[in-house]
């Protein structure tokens, strides 16, 4: 496909690689507070239920707890996720201006699973004491429900980015515009909305997992806090090894339909049959230095074939390449926490089958403090491995970034005034949870210490 | 639909987000505002947690009507939209910082503690309060007064938001903000039998009233000598009925509070910032931008006709969601005191040692089916199939493990 001319004409922009650090940096701040939204609203949930069918307080101590975490996170999502939308039209002009009618709906969508959202968890959470059990329990249903469909919304659009279509492109204007064979029809979709939703789950519970094994350590471990381990970490060990399967499912994809992003995350130069796999290692001059080779592991890998034929990345011109180094190495940690957290999980798994109890040894739980952050950085390394991976295209094969990006003066000014404000936002999460962490185990006779009353 | 042409029917929809979020999050920053400029000491203590109170449980839901607004506008007027957004760059830049402020003061504000604590979280994060409803009033006086070009960043990014039309609009914003807010917090404070903040809040109301009311006739003046096209259009009907309206129900309002009428002073607060919002759309009607008017900035039709029709199923979600959230929080359902629930009697124990290990069992083979058609699948069928085995292995997984940890 030839390369779109913008509607608005090509800009001169000293710094679209700051535009882009601007916009990825934004994400990161985002997507592990939406992973919270995905996930924790669900944990929360099965707290409270466990309370309902036992009458037994501990779990609704539990629940009540986490409430406060829950609020104080979705607040910080839904304040990063407007400075998201606004940057799609503040740093992405082009690709908003050209394509808005294409993928727009898909947010439109989102937009919807956004209100839901906040309409119940306000519900939720000033409803606790105040309403029936069964009632608000089932006001925190729509949360999880919202946070399903919201992701399953903007992974439409990504995932029609990374494999566009349902429109054509006549003398340089967009025609014939399709919004849902767009959003839902592409193929990318299937394997992004099942790769992030588990996402949700193993980052969440590895961290909420995490907060309690450091408690273990330390020698903080009663029933409440074996029980507050163990809710978030069965959900997160049950999803590790599946997103293994996953991952396989989505590399092929890739391997499929974005042969360039492929080649760039294997640091393939040339095209071949029975290409390598590289462990570790360094992309220079064409081939990957000082990594350990894996005969045929690449071609075995991508296609579930030793001999089938791997594009190398001479496959399409050299300005229609993404930086191997960069989205490498991203895909290496990925991977490889990806398959310390599931061994990790299986591990835990088989101690809660077979021994009929949670690991007991302390090599375990330190393990378990490092795979909360773990976890967060596979996850901020999977997003670098497939958006760097895009470039230089915003909507793969179609446009470039340099066609997208916006022609105002003064990036480097408003990406250093978002760093400042978002190092402030991460230290002031960190308080909140360091606060209610340490907050006194509030009891039923306390009613004046309930949701609400801070 | 109300004689609308297709093409305008999702800016139809945008504007009363538009409209929805001056008020309901104008409110929301009004009481930022006047948490900002209630002192020291035990009196601004209680006027700062009755504001907090007041809108913490609504404040999420208020401010998701930008982003209802952002993604109408993006997917129907595309080209209007990248030309806003990026020639208002530095004013939305200004109102996400403010924003963020705001929802920061909020997540703080459910782990603090002490007194002194509360005071200093909300005067660090008030500032957005202050910020946020400036630069996106700045921001449609940008447009009214015809200071965004069509064009990729082609306007001034400086001068398009802060001019005498702008800042006259900034300061209106927050002026009826605080009105706004005071009217609601006035009206709360009564319905939960508060009867000092009740006091307080309507003699706030009352001044920032007055104060509006000034304001918006200096601002005619301002905005006749600056922005000419919009004022003469803001003057002649329809627009100026709406523009009456606004005055007339924002007069109205002082009465009604004056009168200690506050619930219905409520309704007619809203109708005077609502009416502005109408009033500025039909003095701008059929111009959206500087030589593009909304038929020519409209994404083709079968889009608009998506768009509408997920606005509308959306609505059928949204509305009574949000109704079912303010008759809560109207009703003081969330202020009351809360109480210790009892659950259900607990239900008879669940399958024990054999039913765990049944469930354990099917939770590997369909582990084992999933991976097998995941990993051997090329196909949308049998890799649907696949994740439908894997989800089933996760259920059973936390039903096989829902027991506790059977030590101690």
């Amino acid at each position: 496909m030839q390369s779109l001319s913008a509607m608005f004409g090509p800009v001169q922009q000293a710094y679209l690689l700051e535009a882009r650090q601007m916009q990825a940096l934004s994400f990161a701040v985002h997507i592990p507070l939406v992973c919270f939204g995905i996930a924790f609203p669900a944990m929360v949930l099965r707290a409270e239920w466990l309370w309902m069918r036992t009458g037994d307080e501990i779990y609704r101590l539990l629940a009540m707890r986490w409430t406060k975490v829950m609020v104080a996170l979705f607040a910080c999502g839904v304040v990063t996720g407007t400075i998201l939308s606004f940057e799609m039209g503040l740093l992405w002009p082009g690709f908003m201006g050209t394509f808005g009618a294409v993928f727009g709906l898909g947010f439109a969508l989102e937009g919807f699973s956004f209100f839901v959202e906040a309409i119940f968890i306000g519900i939720y959470v000033y409803g606790w004491n105040r309403m029936a059990a069964r009632a608000h329990f089932v006001s925190g249903i729509p949360i999880v429900v919202a946070g399903l469909t919201g992701s399953l919304f903007v992974l439409s659009v990504n995932s029609w980015m990374n494999d566009p279509r349902g429109f054509a492109v006549r003398n340089g204007r967009i025609t014939d515009v399709e919004p849902f064979s767009a959003l839902f029809r592409n193929g990318h979709l299937g394997y992004e909305i099942v790769h992030m939703y588990l996402a949700g789950f193993i980052v969440t519970g590895f961290l909420v997992a995490a907060a309690y094994a450091v408690g273990r350590l330390r020698g903080r471990w009663g029933r409440y806090e074996r029980i507050a381990l163990t809710i978030p970490l069965t959900v997160a060990a049950l999803a590790a090894p599946v997103q293994v399967l996953v991952g396989d499912w989505a590399a092929r994809e890739v391997a499929k339909t974005q042969p360039t992003k492929l080649a760039a995350l294997e640091g393939v130069a040339h095209t071949q049959r029975g290409a390598p796999l590289h462990l570790l290692g360094w992309y220079r001059d064409g081939e990957v230095k000082a990594g350990i080779p894996v005969p045929k592991g690449l071609s075995l890998l991508a296609f579930h074939d030793p001999d089938a034929e791997v594009q190398g990345l001479d496959g399409v011109p050299a300005a229609d390449r993404p930086p191997v180094n960069v989205v490498r190495i991203a895909f290496q940690l990925m991977v490889s926490i990806g398959t310390f957290l599931a061994v990790l999980s299986i591990w835990y798994l088989f101690a809660r089958t077979r021994r009929k109890r949670v690991p007991s040894g302390h090599w375990f739980y330190r393990l378990l403090v490092l795979a909360g952050p773990a976890s967060v950085l596979a996850l901020i390394s999977g997003w670098v491995t497939t958006e760097v991976g895009r470039q230089p295209w915003v909507v793969y094969q179609v446009m470039r970034t340099t066609e997208a990006v916006t022609a105002a003066q003064g990036i480097p000014v408003g990406y250093a005034t978002l760093a400042a404000f978002y190092a402030c936002l991460i230290g002031a999460v960190a308080w909140i949870l360091r606060r209610l962490a340490r907050a006194p185990m509030a009891t039923v006779a306390e009613p004046e210490h309930a949701l609400g009353d801070s | 639909m109300l004689g609308l042409h297709l093409y305008e029917l999702p800016l139809f929809f945008a504007l009363q987000g538009v409209a929805l979020y001056a008020i309901l999050a104008g409110a929301d920053f009004g009481a930022g505002i006047w948490q900002l400029l209630a002192g020291r000491g035990e009196r601004a203590k209680r006027i700062r947690d009755h504001a907090h109170h007041s809108m913490a449980p609504v404040w999420e839901a208020n401010h998701v009507w930008l982003i209802f607004v952002l993604v109408i506008v993006w997917t129907g007027y595309p080209i209007a939209f990248a030309s806003m957004a990026s020639t208002l760059a530095v004013a939305l830049t200004a109102a996400g910082i403010g924003i963020v402020l705001r929802g920061v003061a909020y997540a703080l504000r459910s782990a603090s503690a002490g007194a002194a604590e509360v005071r200093a979280i909300d005067t660090l994060t008030a500032a957005g309060s202050v910020i946020a409803p400036f630069a996106l009033a700045g921001a449609a006086g940008a447009i009214a007064s015809q200071r965004v070009p069509v064009g990729n960043a082609a306007g001034d990014l400086w001068s398009s938001w802060l001019n005498p039309t702008s800042i006259m609009a900034g300061v209106l914003a927050l002026l009826s903000s605080a009105y706004l807010a005071a009217v609601y917090l006035a009206a709360d404070a009564r319905r939960e039998g508060d009867d000092e903040m009740a006091a307080i809040f309507r003699v706030r109301a009352l001044v920032a009233g007055s104060v509006a009311g000034a304001a918006a006739i200096a601002g005619a003046v301002v905005v006749r000598s600056d922005a000419r096209w919009i004022f003469d259009r803001l003057v002649e009907p329809p627009a100026l009925l709406s523009v009456a309206l606004s005055l007339l129900a924002g007069a109205a309002t002082l009465v009604l509070v004056y009168r200690r009428r506050l619930d219905a002073a409520r309704i007619s607060a809203a109708i005077a910032v609502a009416a502005v919002v109408g009033g500025w759309a039909l003095a701008q009607n059929p111009v959206l931008l500087p030589g593009l008017t909304v038929r020519q900035a409209a994404a083709p039709d079968n889009v608009l006709a998506l768009l509408v029709v997920v606005i509308l199923l959306g609505g059928l979600i949204l509305f009574p969601s949000l109704g079912l959230l303010f008759r809560l929080v109207l009703r003081g359902s969330f202020s009351a005191q809360p109480r210790a629930e009892r659950p259900a009697p607990p239900a008879s124990s669940t399958g024990g040692v054999a039913s765990t290990l049944t469930a354990t069992r099917l939770a590997g083979a369909c582990f084992a089916i999933g991976a097998a058609l995941l990993l051997l699948g090329d196909s949308a069928w049998p890799r649907a199939a696949g994740v439908a085995a894997l989800g089933a292995f996760i259920v059973l997984g936390l039903s096989a493990l829902a027991g506790e940890d059977s030590r101690e």
